[in-house]
């Protein structure tokens, strides 16, 4: 077991830059995920920490070494990949012991390891099948199984459910945290659903375009992301963008979203935001949950508004709403008896104390 | 009991599967025709020289009906079998063709296997280089090289030229290009994942190659090994300029050299010689059939 990390570490494929200095420190049993849209670095930085590539510049650190001219085998890691990679003519037990049998373990050793680790992944009956008679779920399991008999400082996962359908997916995700909660081995994970990603991981690291957008425990990110993509990327139904500008009214500090639609600002998000200039080109950002239907009583920075549906989709515990705000689709969450309709009028009130406030140009959260 | 069939599929409707059937109908005529063409023109030579195997020399020059024996005879496979000069030329051909086969296998898979994986500079250059060799014809390597072994022989005084063993060092220039083509498509088609993982593992380039590599590859290995004994053990033009001793021959060279005396052709001998060596190839293809065609086809059908 061993911490991670990486300073200033730099990949670039001749013209390309695919990672652009990231800074991360990985504790000891920690559960770090990397998540990002495909093409954000987010694979080559786990390629890289697992020693499958040479990092052009920066150093990666496990367990205080510096690693960065070490060969992965000595760099006491296992990996999952994406496709599993399990070793077609070899049976299950012997693709969960060929590291152990490489190193020259003994036998009596590699037998109690093996067992344990399908014990625990509740593959004990499988153990001598060959990979292609196990279904993806059981590949998966055996791919963590090869992982877990080495018992190594850090695990990496790339992408390790993305083959899965999505019932096994959720089944295999409480599954690796099971594993985790258990062996308690520091784990990289990779993956580009936010929702994998939020459930799994101790600290998330959002990745975009090569670099780290955000670091920080899944509320954190959900609740104060720093940035637009953060923002934008966490969550599902994504957090709705609305184009406005800070008013003086009255001594009161106003939002304005339209012509016609303009809010006050709660006290607490006024004082906040009392230095931005007026003039800026800012943007609203509000999830959907905070866009209900009006309550009867009124709350402190809840504003009420009243608009036309656009389109509804019942989800049974709740109904997504679509409705128009100046051409600009905006998401809401409403009470599945609030009497949405499609097409139909609805009074909705936005909770401004969850609000967030972000520069259009620069995409920073103020 | 008309009370018994009762539609529960509510307004029948007539299905026509009719023209799908029939293009399949079609095809499938056409295919039957062109197989049973094929099938004709190449088995006929083979039971023709089977036919005349079987005849006395007698019969053979009395030219009666070429598809029948009157009076079947085993004297030439007695004669063959018998003749220590034949056993010769087989254990030369032998020792030849499993020679060249190891020697092949030993360069073209690990040669294949660094040029399917360890990216090095020129490596993608190279391999289409190694392609490139197998599409000169022999034709056009014989004179030079037997120049090239002659001026050796000169130099050094080690005498390779009608010694059997320097078809081990000429044979290789044919199979170990095409082998190694063969097995680096099998090996490109191994994803690249298998690798990396055994190198996590803690495997070593060597250790990938001979525990994942081949075992996974062995369809493919099987099906180049097929290709180089074939080779090797049907080789004529080589083997015809290349040795010339009765002693140091292989089969193809030996049953041409020896049993055509002038213009006298000994048919039923040089039929029976034919057939026999014909067999290994013959026998090992049976065995080894579903390999070889999954071996040929893997490029095509994984991913």
């Amino acid at each position: 077991m061993a911490d991670v990390t990486l300073r200033k570490v730099i990949k670039r494929y001749d013209e390309v830059e695919a990672v652009r200095g990231i800074d991360l420190d990985i504790a000891d049993h920690e559960f770090v995920v990397l998540v990002g849209p495909s093409g954000c670095g987010k694979s080559t930085t786990l390629r890289m920490i697992a020693g499958l590539e040479d990092i052009t510049d920066g150093d990666i650190m496990i367990g205080g070494d510096v690693v960065n001219d070490v060969p992965p085998k000595d760099r006491d890691i296992a990996m999952v990949f994406q496709n599993y990679a399990l070793y077609p003519h070899m049976t299950v037990a012997e693709n969960m012991s060929f590291g152990l049998r490489l190193k020259h373990y003994p036998k009596a050793e590699i037998k109690s390891r093996v067992t344990e680790a399908a014990r625990m992944l509740d593959i004990t009956d499988l153990i001598d099948r060959k990979p292609k008679q196990l279904s993806g779920g059981q590949r998966q399991r055996v791919a963590m199984g090869r992982a877990i008999v080495r018992n190594p400082k850090v695990f990496l996962f790339d992408e390790p459910l993305s083959n899965l359908d999505a019932k096994l997916r959720v089944q295999m995700r409480i599954e690796i945290k099971k594993v985790h909660q258990k062996v308690r081995t520091t784990t990289v994970y990779v993956t580009h659903d936010q929702v994998e990603a939020m459930t799994l991981a101790d600290r998330v690291v959002v990745m975009n375009n090569g670099r780290i957008e955000q670091i920080g425990t899944p509320n954190d990110l959900y609740h104060k992301p720093a940035t637009r993509f953060v923002a934008g990327f966490i969550g599902s139904p994504a957090m709705n963008f609305v184009p406005c500008r800070l008013e003086e009214a009255g001594g009161k500090l106003n939002i304005r979203l339209t012509d016609r639609i303009a809010f006050p600002l709660p006290p607490a998000r006024a004082a906040r935001y009392q230095n931005v200039a007026r003039s800026e080109k800012l943007l609203l950002g509000i999830r959907p949950e905070h866009i209900t239907e009006a309550k009867p009583h009124s709350e402190p920075g809840v504003e009420n508004f009243d608009t036309v549906l656009d389109v509804t989709e019942p989800m049974g515990m709740e109904t997504l709403i679509y409705f128009l705000l100046d051409g600009l689709e905006v998401c809401g969450r409403v009470n599945p008896n609030a009497g949405a309709r499609d097409g139909g009028p609805l009074r909705l009130a936005v909770d401004l104390n969850n609000m967030h406030l972000l520069n259009e140009g620069t995409g920073v959260v103020l | 009991m008309s009370t018994l069939t009762i539609d529960k599929a509510g307004p029948t409707r007539k299905v026509k599967y009719g023209s799908m059937s029939r293009d399949r109908a079609w095809a499938l005529r056409w295919s039957y025709f062109f197989l049973v063409l094929f099938a004709i023109f190449s088995l006929v030579p083979p039971i023709y020289m089977l036919i005349t195997s079987l005849k006395g020399s007698a019969e053979i020059s009395a030219a009666t009906n070429p598809w029948w024996v009157f009076h079947p005879t085993l004297e030439n496979y007695a004669g063959l079998l018998t003749s220590n000069q034949f056993l010769t030329f087989f254990r030369n051909s032998a020792l030849v063709s499993i020679f060249v086969v190891t020697i092949t296998m030993l360069i073209s898979v690990p040669a294949a296997f660094a040029l399917a994986r360890m990216k090095f500079w020129g490596s993608a250059t190279l391999a289409t280089g190694v392609f490139l060799t197998y599409l000169i014809p022999d034709s056009l390597l014989f004179i030079p090289l037997f120049k090239m072994f002659a001026t050796i022989g000169d130099w050094t005084g080690i005498q390779l030229i009608n010694r059997w063993y320097v078809l081990l060092f000429i044979y290789p220039t044919l199979t170990v290009p095409f082998c190694t083509w063969i097995m680096i498509g099998y090996f490109a088609s191994i994803p690249k994942e298998l690798d990396e993982a055994a190198i996590i593992d803690g495997a070593s380039w060597f250790q990938t190659l001979t525990r994942i590599f081949i075992p996974v590859a062995l369809p493919g290995l099987i099906a180049a090994t097929i290709f180089a004994f074939t080779v090797s053990w049907a080789q004529f033009l080589y083997p015809m300029v290349f040795t010339t001793s009765a002693d140091q021959l292989v089969l193809p060279a030996g049953i041409i050299t020896t049993l055509i005396k002038g213009d006298v052709f000994n048919w039923g001998q040089i039929m029976t010689g034919a057939l026999l060596g014909a067999a290994p190839p013959l026998i090992i293809y049976a065995f080894l059939m579903d390999y070889y065609i999954a071996g040929l086809t893997a490029g095509a059908t994984k991913g």
